[in-house]
């Protein structure tokens, strides 16, 4: 025992506790300033939200530092049986949860309030990483890709089921430790792609470019780019596509040139521009490599039909609240009393702030309680008020430095167990930070999901410091074997 | 085992290049939104700062005597936050505020519409409703908590001692779109100055508004003073004004000239101050006040008396024979006659024909008598030996624009700059506008009619009036002004340097002598005062319907105390109306009664009716 704890002080990652100290702390302080109010200024009162998340932080690093006595073999083991209890706890949630704003996810025990789905995050990378590191595990068979991916839809189905839609979404980013262990990239170019033409056409369905739809031409040349990349990326070389390239130009900048002459519809151009690539890459598929090269015509072709059926996804598919979201998000609607009120508030909220901000309570929009959620999911307006750019960008450098920390680490591991789960971490703090921030700065969706060691709650923040404590762990025994 | 591993470096730098990216992306509009975008900023405020804006109480107005002639009332404005509101009983609201319903929403609508009000916000408080009277404002303050978004603002209104000189007072009314536009000290809902001494002393009445900053949160609720009130101002009152009026003589003027058009000015000669100034038809001040002023105003705009024109100085007329004592002094002053020179007239301008016609007096006769009988015919003579004197003039254009250039001098043809707005500056012409007239081809008979007030001349009473001062000081007088002191201001040095007439002083003499034998023998007997040497010169304009009675003068002859003008539309002859008017007025004011022997003369004219038509008030 006793050696085992001079190993443990000596291998644990400090830069790593470092930085989730400083994320802790400041996310505490923005709570404090979020929620300060004049009358209450003592604070340990517990019943501010300031004084309480004293309290989750102080029992969160009582439970990282349990976690850090616990041996690594045990995660391991029990990995797969965490999991199915926290999959029983969700299913349960479901149907005992009371309904608070809408949602069942919440598991009222006593005065305790617990989120379910948070603590899902940590058991569902345990179970990916379990299985993925699984002895002679091939991840690139269509059954293993299959399992892989099931282990984290069945939560994202349960959460959907909890109405925690923003919450199950995070989910979706174990697909990039899928990536990271070797899955095709296309699925996620594939996945980004989709969403990027759902945006363009959405947002510019109502443009014109002399007699062009601006949606329409921009998508097609994104697919065309996309086809043009994927061609040459695969034949090792931009000489395959040299001839095809001249071709294409020599068709696409004339005509553009044209239109404005003689105003016409240059999607026609660019729909005959696709086809050719098409029937060059059929060419290629019969020449060398059937499989990728029709892949390639396979992803144009529906991507290009994607693109004409977004509309009627878009009109007879979305719930009237995610269409309005989504478009009051694209900026295609100023809509500042109902669904553009947060955030055209949080942007108010951090642009009033400026370069050095308007210093620690002395927010005006986040004190007079004008964005909403400020001390949990907007809790980022308070740093970009009271701090400035100087603060935002701080914050965003200290999470991009953290993440890179992880990543380094991430790839010093031996075991494919510490590595899957490891990038699990990663890529559920990524996606936490990327659509927490962008949504507050008004570049994402709305998405209701907190910011990590940030946000005001005690699910969240055990949450995030079970899945980071477990890591560190592991990260910690590393080399005993 | 560490298979994935090998392919894992790219894909490491692409996730590694994905998210330094996206926060790359996020940095960039971080910048955007906090370091180029300053809506952003100016939107917290609005949304977090209340400003309250603290209303300065408005100046006072004190006649020359010190007595209190406006002071304020407390007045409540309802106002209202639009996006703080929610439903509400709006039938019991407009029950308090005992208005009806369309009003009630048509006042809403009027709100809303930025092209009535510019400056509306449905964040910022919008006012709804004006000067509400204290029984409404007892009822809504008691209900107040049931309507989320409404509050009463204090406010001053304003209230008169006096029922009279409602004209040189003027009025204040909410500040229109091109008060807003000229001055951004207003914003809608305040009140400005609209005409009279209100209007033109309005940067000193009107004080400095003060603020109060407050922070309000997203619900509406006032959190306390932003800083502690570190930014707040306090207002400052307007300056108090000591008119030069004197309010007694005004009352008395007013109660003269009850149901007769016209005006009554009265200035001091040795100051330039007014000292009354009669319009009649008038109004009570108290109308053009509160909520009834919309209802009021119409009534006062409409009415066939017009008695919203000031006729002391919007009105012009012909002079008259009044312009006859100019006349006399121009031509004395240009060596055009002596006093001695002796002119013929046989009942009328025998130059002309006998046009125009004089009535029955001596002839020959000298200057003096001339301006007692005020004869047509020697002022003709003298127009005629101006304007065909080639000797001093090389043509007849230089004559006349000499001529004009003294007219000028004495007042004639220009604003005089009286501190009160809307002056009309009536008309003398030049040789230019005969010139356009006759295309060249006039002469000294063309233009005759002018040198007895006719014509194309046009003067305003206050003109006339101040004719009377420049003569009462033999040569020099004070811009006409109806505002004596300041608090803590000097007044313009246009009210306190004389303007020189142009004319010798010694040139009065005769003029002054010719005005007081007017008086004591002369066309205006009817002004002739025991003890008082009066001046005067009667005056009868002609016109398309009944002539205008006219009464110009001064008193007393040898340390004048006042210049009087007095005009009578449809009066008839100078003698008939104006004469016994002035007499009054120059009596009231300086005996401070109307004597035994003048008693019948304020019964004749108090019960006299002179109305266009017909209309009486009381």
């Amino acid at each position: 025992m006793e050696y085992k704890r001079i190993s443990l002080w000596h291998s644990l990652d400090w830069w790593t506790v470092l930085l989730y100290l400083i994320l802790v702390v400041c996310g505490w302080v923005c709570i404090y300033a979020a929620s300060y109010d004049y009358q209450h200024s003592n604070i340990l009162d517990l019943s501010t939200r300031s004084g309480m998340q004293l309290v989750w932080i102080g029992s969160s690093f009582i439970l990282g530092f349990l976690i850090l006595l616990v041996d690594d073999d045990w995660y391991k083991v029990f990995s797969y049986w965490l999991y199915a209890f926290v999959i029983l706890v969700l299913i349960l949630t479901i149907f005992i949860a009371p309904e608070i704003k809408g949602s069942r996810s919440w598991l009222v025990i006593g005065p305790v309030s617990i989120q379910p789905a948070e603590f899902s995050k940590f058991a569902t990378s345990l179970a990916l990483a379990r299985l993925l590191s699984g002895y002679k595990f091939k991840l690139l068979t269509f059954k293993n890709l299959s399992l892989a991916a099931g282990l984290f839809l069945l939560p994202i189905l349960l959460i959907i089921l909890q109405k925690e839609t923003g919450s199950a979404l995070v989910y979706l980013a174990f697909f990039i430790v899928l990536y990271r262990e070797g899955m095709t990239g296309s699925v996620l170019l594939f996945g980004f792609s989709t969403v990027l033409i759902f945006i363009i056409s959405i947002k510019y369905a109502e443009s014109f470019f002399y007699a062009t739809p601006l949606g329409e031409i921009m998508v097609l040349s994104l697919v065309i780019i996309i086809g043009l990349s994927l061609i040459a990326y695969y034949s090792k070389g931009f000489k395959s596509i040299k001839y095809l390239l001249i071709v294409i130009l020599g068709i696409f900048v004339p005509s553009i040139l044209a239109s404005f002459f003689f105003p016409f519809d240059v999607t026609y151009v660019a729909l005959l521009v696709l086809g050719l690539i098409c029937v060059y890459s059929i060419y290629l598929a019969i020449k060398s490599s059937p499989k990728t090269y029709s892949l390639i015509v396979v992803l144009i072709i529906f991507l290009v039909s994607f693109l004409y059926s977004v509309d009627y996804v878009f009109d007879h598919i979305l719930e009237p609240h995610q269409k309005r979201r989504i478009e009051v998000s694209l900026g295609m609607i100023d809509d500042l009393n109902g669904a553009g009120y947060n955030v055209n508030q949080s942007k108010i909220a951090i642009g009033s702030g400026g370069f050095w901000g308007k210093g620690f309570l002395n927010g005006t929009q986040t004190k007079l309680k004008y964005v909403p959620e400020q001390d949990t999911d907007f809790i980022f307006c308070t740093v970009g008020e009271e701090r400035g750019f100087v603060g935002t960008s701080l914050i965003l450098i200290v999470f991009l430095v953290f993440l890179l920390r992880l990543i380094f680490l991430a790839e010093r591991q031996k075991h494919t167990f510490n590595r899957v789960y490891a990038y699990s971490l990663i890529s559920v703090l990524f996606f936490h930070v990327v659509i927490n921030i962008g949504m507050v700065i008004g570049l994402t969706p709305v998405i209701g999901i907190p910011l990590p060691f940030f946000s005001y709650g005690g699910s969240s923040l055990w949450g995030f410091t079970i899945l980071l404590f477990i890591f560190l762990r592991l990260d910690a025994g590393r080399t005993r074997r | 085992m560490n298979n994935s591993n090998l392919a894992g470096g790219t894909r490491r730098q692409i996730i590694i290049g994905f998210i330094c990216l996206i926060v790359f992306i996020y940095i960039l509009q971080l910048v955007n939104l906090q370091i180029f975008s300053d809506s952003y900023k100016i939107s917290a405020d609005n949304n977090a700062f209340l400003k309250k804006t603290l209303y300065p109480s408005r100046g006072l107005l004190y006649d020359r005597n010190d007595k209190l002639l406006v002071y304020n009332q407390p007045a409540y404005d309802v106002m209202v936050v639009m996006k703080e509101t929610s439903t509400f009983d709006t039938l019991e609201f407009c029950q308090i505020l005992n208005i009806p319903y369309p009003q009630f929403k048509k006042r809403l609508d009027d709100m809303k519409d930025r092209r009535l009000n510019p400056g509306y916000s449905p964040y910022t408080p919008q006012i709804f409703l004006t000067q509400l009277g204290n029984k409404e404002y007892g009822v809504l303050q008691e209900s107040l908590y049931k309507f989320y978004g409404f509050y009463i603002q204090n406010r001053t209104a304003r209230d008169y001692a006096f029922a009279n000189a409602g004209h040189v007072l003027g009025y204040i009314a909410e500040a229109d779109k091109r008060d807003i536009k000229q001055d951004e000290y207003y914003v809608q809902g305040d009140y400005v100055g609209k005409s009279g001494i209100e209007r033109s002393y309005e940067q000193y009445l009107r004080g400095k508004k003060g603020v109060e900053i407050l922070l309000r949160d997203a619900h509406g609720r006032i959190k306390g003073k932003y800083e502690d009130g570190l930014y707040d101002q306090a207002p400052a009152s307007g300056k108090n004004l000591k008119l030069s009026i004197d309010m007694d003589l005004q009352a008395y003027g007013e109660e003269l000239m009850r149901n007769k058009t016209g005006s009554i000015i009265i200035i001091e000669p040795s100051t330039g101050e007014v000292l009354c100034m009669v319009a009649s038809p008038t109004y009570d001040p108290s109308l053009l006040v509160g909520r009834k002023f919309g209802d009021n105003y119409k009534l006062l705009l409409n009415h066939p008396n017009k008695p919203l024109i000031d006729r002391t100085m919007n009105a012009r007329y012909p002079p008259g024979s009044t312009f006859k004592v100019a006349q006399g002094l121009v031509f004395l002053e240009e060596g055009i006659i002596e006093p001695s020179t002796h002119y013929t007239c046989n009942m009328g301008f025998p130059a002309g024909g006998g046009r125009p016609k004089c009535h029955p007096h001596a002839s020959p006769l000298a200057l003096v008598a001339a301006v007692a009988t005020s004869c047509n015919a020697y002022f003709c003579w003298g127009m005629k030996a101006m304007l065909e004197n080639r000797k001093k003039y090389s043509t007849i254009d230089e004559a006349f624009d000499r001529w004009k250039d003294l007219m000028v001098l004495q007042g004639f043809g220009y604003k005089l700059g009286i501190d009160l707005p809307g002056e009309k500056r009536g008309f003398i012409p030049n040789s230019q506008s005969y010139n356009n007239m006759y295309k060249h081809r006039w002469n000294a008979h063309t233009v005759i009619s002018i040198s007895i007030g006719q014509g194309e001349i046009l003067s305003t009473p206050i003109q006339l009036c101040n004719l009377a001062a420049g003569i009462a000081n033999r040569g020099h007088y004070y811009v006409p002004h109806v505002v004596k002191e300041i608090q803590d201001n000097d007044l313009d040095t246009l009210y306190t340097r004389p303007h020189y007439t142009g004319i010798s002083s010694r040139h009065y003499d005769p003029i002054v002598e010719g005005m007081h034998r007017a008086v004591t023998g002369g066309t205006c007997r009817a002004a002739n005062i025991p003890d008082i040497a009066v001046c005067g010169k009667t005056g009868t304009a002609e016109n398309i319907g009944k002539d205008h009675s006219i009464f110009m003068g001064f008193a007393p002859m040898d340390d004048p105390k006042l210049a009087i003008s007095v005009y009578i539309e449809n009066g008839g002859f100078g003698a008939t109306y104006a004469v016994p008017i002035g007499r009054l007025m120059i009596e009231k004011y300086l005996n401070g009664k109307i004597s035994e022997s003048s008693q019948w003369v304020e019964e004749r004219i108090r019960s006299a009716i002179i109305l266009p038509y017909g209309i009486q008030t009381n």
